[in-house]
């Protein structure tokens, strides 16, 4: 089983079977995850082989989800709790910002909060309302809160078992218009840091950072500028909590130009904070300031709109010629 | 009857209870609801009268043998714990006056609910207070000049709350019933024989979290006590402006008992608290307890009462004062004589005198602190931070 292809769904799954085997404290909980394996199956089966006592299928209460999950952490318990949806944890947003974050502090340290928020995020599947939301930021703002994404199965299956082993609470966003792409998965690999972010294409032109499900679109963008005659890099940035900076700038030194895209609000996004920093850090290297492609400050539209909010890969063209521009 | 239950009663852990003998039998019997406005004369378990004469009626009959095994010598440490505690919320208060402190929320009127429900607790039981279980903290030998560190203003909490299995004072109201039932389900996937008991107001008991706390507890059948006390306002809501009706009757909605104790009786409150924690203990899960009271001084120091409630309804609880209650009943059974009382007196100013000075020499947190426990595993950002932060401290010693 060293290496195997599978979809990041199967390899979410896989990681949470690992951590149910690995340590009886680990337990899931959410609305659906037993008998049906989750709305989007990636708890398939678990219930079946775990039982009911491991796999549990909660009350449809969000806040009462993530609430008693930090119960059962100050109990010793490392439950993995699935919101539903992106626009179903706000509900639950009080305990998240106001509770699991800050627990560990207001103990000076002597309490534990080995929580994993489990969130499939954005859009791109033509669901209705509150289901296409890429609320990332408003995680990543909150101190006490790691947040990550993982774009490719590989990390989906490294990246859910280093959450699930850290000791601190971790929101997990699953790209659900991702889950069934398929990659290797390397069972015996020892993964990359968590909070890491990898270079998936080299380049030397400009430096296209993203993560989740526009890791895939700055893919694409990045062959077709190479057609073009462009170089584009593309970064996985993996983690919003915290930011690799170092791995950001250290392309960004190499290729001079940045074009940081997701899905989510342009305003004060992910992208802005990044702009921010690598302004201040890269100054004297830019040639082009930081530029953002991202959502508009905007509802998320009816699916029949969303191809025209989500970037595309010319919106992602445009803005690298609009970068090597200047 | 004030015990109502639609909840399976088959037990899931075969172990026992450590209480009395009976108690077992003492266990509710269902009953049918008690249609009942909140505007009737509350129904509740009572023990002691106000004049401090012990209650002996057919509404207290299963919950009485719960403190059969109650000595003279326990009535006198009850009432020294309500003495120690009034006398420590007093100094707080004070405190808070001269400055000493940014904010104290009063439990004055409250001592018996806290101290009857303290100390029905076991050592491995675990307790989720909100921010004015003072009485609480005390009867499970909590440090009170730790309580005082997050109204100093020197931390956010600061106790380790596994040491005397008494969690942090949470802020946010009523979040802390769904840690409660959370760690309530942990212990009972541990198989452990122990409870937990979760403290919240009538004002919490509107919000969200109390009701899925109440859901979570009844479907999973978690050994869980929801310990509410009705001191009558939420800041300056009545409770009229929480509820219709009797706060006790919405256990019932939920699928587990609920019962309104007379929250001034010290006595009524250690038993009904021992009657629901033994139900919790033998699997048969959640309950809830009304605990009757009143909140004789302010929300916190930083409302004003006379604002939103009448003198005549503030002098009609004093009558029912628990500490006066219970000296009334030890002076008329010959439990204790002037000198426990005089003695209780010094004991009390002498611990007053140790919070005073405790308070007074609480150091200031290192500013560095500020960046310390934000996360257990790390975070790049917060040590970027933290260098930058300490380098830009250190520019002014270095005299630039």
């Amino acid at each position: 089983m060293a290496v195997e292809k599978m979809s990041i769904a199967k390899a979410l799954n896989e990681s949470l079977r690992k951590a149910l085997e690995q340590d009886p404290k680990v337990l899931i909980m959410g609305e659906d995850v037993g008998k049906l394996g989750g709305v989007f199956r990636i708890t398939d089966g678990l219930q079946k082989d775990f039982g009911e006592e491991r796999v549990i299928d909660t009350p449809l209460a969000e806040s009462g989800i993530v609430g008693t999950a930090i119960g059962l952490a100050l109990r010793g318990y490392r439950p993995v709790v699935e919101i539903q949806f992106d626009g179903f944890v706000f509900p639950a947003y009080d305990q998240i910002v106001t509770q699991l974050a800050k627990m560990h502090a207001r103990a000076l340290g002597k309490v534990k909060m080995p929580v994993v928020v489990r969130i499939p995020y954005a859009g791109g599947i033509g669901a209705v309302e509150h289901h296409s939301e890429s609320p990332e930021a408003l995680f990543a703002h909150v101190p006490g809160l790691k947040v990550v994404s993982p774009s490719n199965a590989s990390d989906a299956y490294w990246m859910l078992q280093q959450a699930i082993l850290s000791d601190d609470p971790v929101i997990f966003f699953e790209p659900k218009r991702r889950y069934w792409d398929k990659g290797e998965v390397d069972f015996d690999a020892i993964p990359g840091e968590l909070h890491k972010a990898r270079v998936t294409r080299e380049g030397s032109d400009v430096t296209l950072a993203a993560y989740g499900p526009m890791v895939k679109v700055c893919l694409e963008a990045a062959a077709a500028a190479a057609e073009e005659g462009k170089s584009v890099e593309v970064l996985d940035l993996r983690s919003m909590s915290p930011v690799d900076f170092d791995g950001i700038q250290a392309s960004v030194e190499k290729t001079r130009r940045l074009v940081v895209v997701h899905e989510a609000p342009v305003f004060l996004g992910v992208g802005a904070e990044v702009a921010a920093r690598i302004t201040e850090r890269c100054f004297y290297h830019l040639e082009a300031p930081v530029l953002r492609v991202g959502g508009f400050h905007a509802p998320y539209p009816p699916a029949r709109l969303e191809d025209e909010y989500l970037p595309g890969l010319d919106r992602v063209l445009d803005a690298v010629d609009r970068s090597l521009a200047y | 009857m004030t015990v109502e239950s639609t909840a399976a009663r088959k037990p899931r852990r075969s172990s026992g209870t450590k209480r009395a003998a009976g108690a077992a039998n003492a266990a509710a019997k269902p009953a049918a609801a008690t249609a009942q406005t909140q505007d009737a004369v509350p129904q509740l378990v009572q023990l002691l009268t106000p004049e401090g004469d012990r209650v002996d009626n057919a509404e207290n009959a299963e919950f009485a043998p719960f403190v059969a095994d109650i000595t003279t010598e326990d009535l006198r440490g009850l009432y020294r714990d309500m003495v120690m505690t009034r006398r420590f919320d007093g100094e707080a208060t004070a405190l808070q006056r001269q400055g000493e402190l940014g904010l104290w929320a009063s439990l004055l009127g409250q001592e018996a609910a806290q101290i009857g429900s303290g100390r029905a607790l076991n050592d491995e039981d675990y307790v989720f207070p909100t921010y004015r279980e003072h009485g609480v903290a005390w009867c499970r030998g909590v440090d009170p000049t730790n309580l005082l560190g997050m109204f100093r203003g020197v931390n956010h909490g600061g106790w380790d709350p596994n040491t005397n299995n008494f969690h942090l004072y949470t802020i946010v109201i009523g979040s802390q019933t769904l840690h409660a039932t959370g760690y309530a389900m942990g212990v009972a996937k541990d198989g452990a024989d122990s409870a937990v008991i979760a403290y919240f107001g009538d004002g919490a008991s509107s919000q969200g979290d109390v009701a899925e706390a109440f859901t979570f507890s009844a479907v999973y059948n978690s050994p869980v006590v929801f310990f509410c006390q009705n001191n009558q306002w939420a800041i300056s809501e009545p409770t009229e402006r929480q509820m219709r009706v009797p706060l006790y009757q919405r256990a019932q909605g939920f699928g587990f008992p609920g019962v309104r104790v007379d929250g001034n009786d010290v006595l009524a409150c250690l038993a009904v608290t021992r009657w629901a924690l033994d139900r919790a203990r033998r699997g048969e899960g959640p309950t809830l307890v009304e605990a009757f009271t009143y909140r004789m001084g302010a929300h916190t120091t930083s409302d004003d009462p006379t604002k939103y409630r009448r003198d005549e309804e503030t002098a009609a609880w004093e009558a029912k004062d628990p500490i006066l209650r219970l000296k009334a009943h030890l002076l008329a059974t010959g439990g204790a004589d002037e000198a426990f009382f005089t003695e209780l007196e010094a004991e009390s100013e002498a611990m007053g005198k140790r919070v005073r000075e405790a308070v007074r020499a609480m150091p200031d947190p290192d500013t560095m602190a500020i960046f310390e426990n934000v996360y257990a595993d790390g975070h790049a950002l917060v040590d970027e931070e933290r260098a930058q932060f300490a380098a830009y401290l250190a520019s002014f010693e270095e005299g630039h």
